[in-house]
């Protein structure tokens, strides 16, 4: 296996509307704070891997006009997935795994604000079970969350703390969407109340990845991936146990989270409920640093929202705050394919 | 800088989707007000049944009929339904395991209140009065006192006049934004201009402009208005007439290269009859009262372009 790092991060602000912006408009920044914090130029990119989804904004191959912001000409070897860009980071470490390529852009964004992306999501469903009664996300989510808490394994009062918690650590964060505690509101589908749900937003974040020395040289302390897997699980929601992720156990079982303890976790739970299945799944204990950026509570731009946690979670690495960190992102209803890296600064590894 | 455009934007389509042999069986089954489960090699029941067993992936046929009446696995209370959810008064979402079965169906439960709905309770279907072969045959699930029913028992899936496929009718509601450059360049054509963006590193012009430069990545911000003539650089002739479209075929559709512009947009070509459109002829837009766009081009009547002039935009 070759070494790959994440040897650059960046994001957008997230924003409830950026109707001056189109996509791409509002994705070029961030593709070139990463150019610019390597030296990159795009021809420089071995690889490039994007994901998105045009359902979000109702725009049409809006992924091949975003690539105008990367300048793909002379051609450059790309691909894009309809997905999270966690997804498309897989992609591209499998590219540089295969010698392909020794660097790779990543990107992805997400703009909610033009349509209901409550509605909008169920169209990812079983479309002759399950789209025809349009179960909207927050509906989903809390099926899962009246399981937990059927289950013993949390209450509202607990739901309502990790909401705090992560609004909380995100007054540090200046790009959330909501910095700062919000008050627990009303039921939106009972039991998950506003401050249970995400904010819904528009956003962007990019990273770049390099093998090696390349990478050494781009980065002062690169974010080595140590390990990276993602699973899912059967789509029928009545066939799995919603209180539980064997997928993200097995994720995290082969990306060797288990070997030694990670000092922080950035996790992808849209859902106050959902972090309470990943702790579990993943064993997280109180030592570790849970979510510091604010999570998805704090900016969810829906196809960005995993790739920035694997971000956050190599920015802290980058910034020599963490040495070992947890990066997870998730897809589909009631967290039914999981991702999970596990991130290393150079002086932890021996 | 004008005010970012928006517009409604809606995305309607009808999925017409086919159906394998258990799908078939089990939403006919809902027309015939017969819930229909399959068992896989494991011996559990799956409810809705699926045609691979999720955890082995093995083929599974052998269907078996379940209870109309089952019990609630877990439950969300909607306060407020969406449009097209299957009650139009708050109810609750349920995972209901059926009578007979070892899986849970989604649907949504009938009930006065969320004070009055809990995990484990009794219920049964509340058959739609029209059913064609859906999974909205069952109109929801009502609270039902009763104690579980017996076992499944061995179906053969056969009915008359069986379901072999659906459509799925859906509708996303937007609200288109253009963004910063195609915002300008609406706003100017709208004062019948044309307003292209150069790139700053490569001093192309881009017409329309999309707001960043394809071959450097960078972003155009130095609005440049263009033409208002052109040269067309390539076209085609048009002989099939398009549905909902009222013009005369055959009519010829080009590739206009608009003076200051490095990059061709496209328009129909209009006075002057179709097989006397050339590569090179000269062109300047017509617009027509309260349009948002040229309507066509229309020759002007200069000499044609010499060809060196075009070629790179070709």
């Amino acid at each position: 296996m070759r070494d790959v790092a994440i040897v650059a991060f960046a994001q957008t602000d997230h924003l409830r509307h950026t109707d001056e912006l189109s996509e791409v408009e509002m994705l070029m920044p961030v593709l070139h704070r990463v150019l610019d914090a390597t030296g990159l130029r795009t021809s420089d990119i071995g690889f490039t891997c994007s994901g998105s989804s045009d359902y979000l904004a109702g725009r049409a191959f809006s992924f091949t006009m975003a690539l105008d912001g990367v300048g793909a000409y002379p051609p450059i070897s790309e691909s894009h997935v309809e997905m999270d860009g966690a997804w498309a980071l897989y992609e591209a470490w499998v590219k540089i795994q295969t010698g392909q390529a020794d660097t790779a852009l990543v990107y992805s964004y997400g703009k909610s604000s033009p349509g209901t992306v409550r509605d909008v999501l169920t169209r990812q469903l079983d479309p002759y079970y399950l789209g025809p009664l349009w179960p909207d996300s927050v509906a989903l989510a809390a099926l899962q969350a009246q399981a937990l808490i059927d289950a013993g394994d949390t209450d509202e009062a607990a739901l309502a703390e990790i909401a705090h918690r992560s609004r909380t650590a995100a007054a540090d964060n200046p790009h959330a969407q909501v910095g700062g505690p919000v008050p627990a509101g009303d039921y939106v589908v009972r039991p998950l109340r506003t401050g249970d749900c995400p904010p819904v937003g528009d956003g962007a974040a990019a990273v770049i990845l390099a093998a090696g020395d390349t990478a050494r040289a781009l980065c002062p302390r690169p974010a080595w991936i140590r390990g990276i897997d993602h699973r899912i699980e059967a789509h029928g929601l009545g066939v799995r146990e919603l209180t539980e992720s064997p997928s993200t156990r097995l994720a995290a079982t082969r990306a060797g989270l288990f070997r030694r303890p990670v000092d922080t976790a950035e996790l992808h739970a849209p859902f106050t409920s959902q972090e309470v299945v990943l702790r579990k799944a993943l064993g997280l204990d109180d030592s570790v640093n849970v979510n510091p950026s604010g999570g998805a509570l704090a900016a969810n731009p829906v196809m960005a929202a995993g790739l920035i946690r694997l971000g956050e979670a190599a920015a802290r690495i980058h910034r020599g705050e963490s040495d070992r960190a947890l990066a997870h992102a998730t897809s589909g209803p009631c967290l039914q394919q999981n991702l999970v890296a596990v991130l290393e600064g150079e002086s932890a590894h021996v | 800088m004008p005010e970012a455009l928006s517009a409604p934007l809606v995305v309607e389509f009808p999925f017409t989707r086919s159906l394998g042999p258990v799908q078939s069986a089990f939403l006919t089954g809902l027309r015939e007000r017969t819930v229909l489960g399959v068992r896989t090699a494991g011996g559990k029941v799956l409810v809705p049944p699926v045609e691979y067993d999720p955890v082995t992936a093995e083929e599974i046929r052998e269907l078996t009929e379940v209870a109309a009446t089952g019990t609630v696995t877990t439950w969300a209370w909607n306060p407020a339904p969406r449009p097209a959810q299957p009650l139009a008064t708050p109810f609750a979402w349920v995972l209901v395991r059926l009578d007979g079965a070892d899986t849970a169906l989604l649907h949504a439960l009938a009930a006065p209140g969320p004070e009055t709905v809990r995990t484990g309770m009794r219920v049964r279907i509340r058959w739609a009065a029209e059913r064609t072969g859906a999974i909205t045959d069952i109109a929801c699930f009502e609270p039902y006192d009763g104690e579980e029913t017996g076992r499944p028992a061995p179906h053969d899936g056969v009915f008359t006049d069986p379901v072999t496929g659906i459509v799925t009718p859906a509708r996303l509601d937007y609200r288109y934004t253009p963004g910063r450059a195609q915002s300008a360049y609406l706003d100017a054509l709208s004062r019948q201009r044309i307003v292209g963006e150069r790139c700053p590193s490569c001093h192309k012009v881009y017409v329309p402009p999309r707001g960043a430069c394809p071959t450097c990545g960078v972003a155009t911000t130095e609005r440049v208005e263009v033409g208002p003539r052109g040269t067309v650089t390539t076209f085609c002739i048009v002989n099939i007439k398009a549905k909902n479209l009222d013009m005369d075929v055959p009519y010829v559709y080009a590739h206009i290269a608009l003076d200051g512009a490095d990059l061709a947009l496209h328009a129909r070509i209009g006075g002057i009859p179709y097989d006397q459109v050339r590569m090179g002829l000269r062109v300047e837009p017509v617009w027509t009262e309260g349009g948002r766009h040229p309507d066509h081009y229309r020759p002007t009547g200069e000499p044609d372009a010499d060809y060196d002039a075009y070629k790179e935009l070709l």
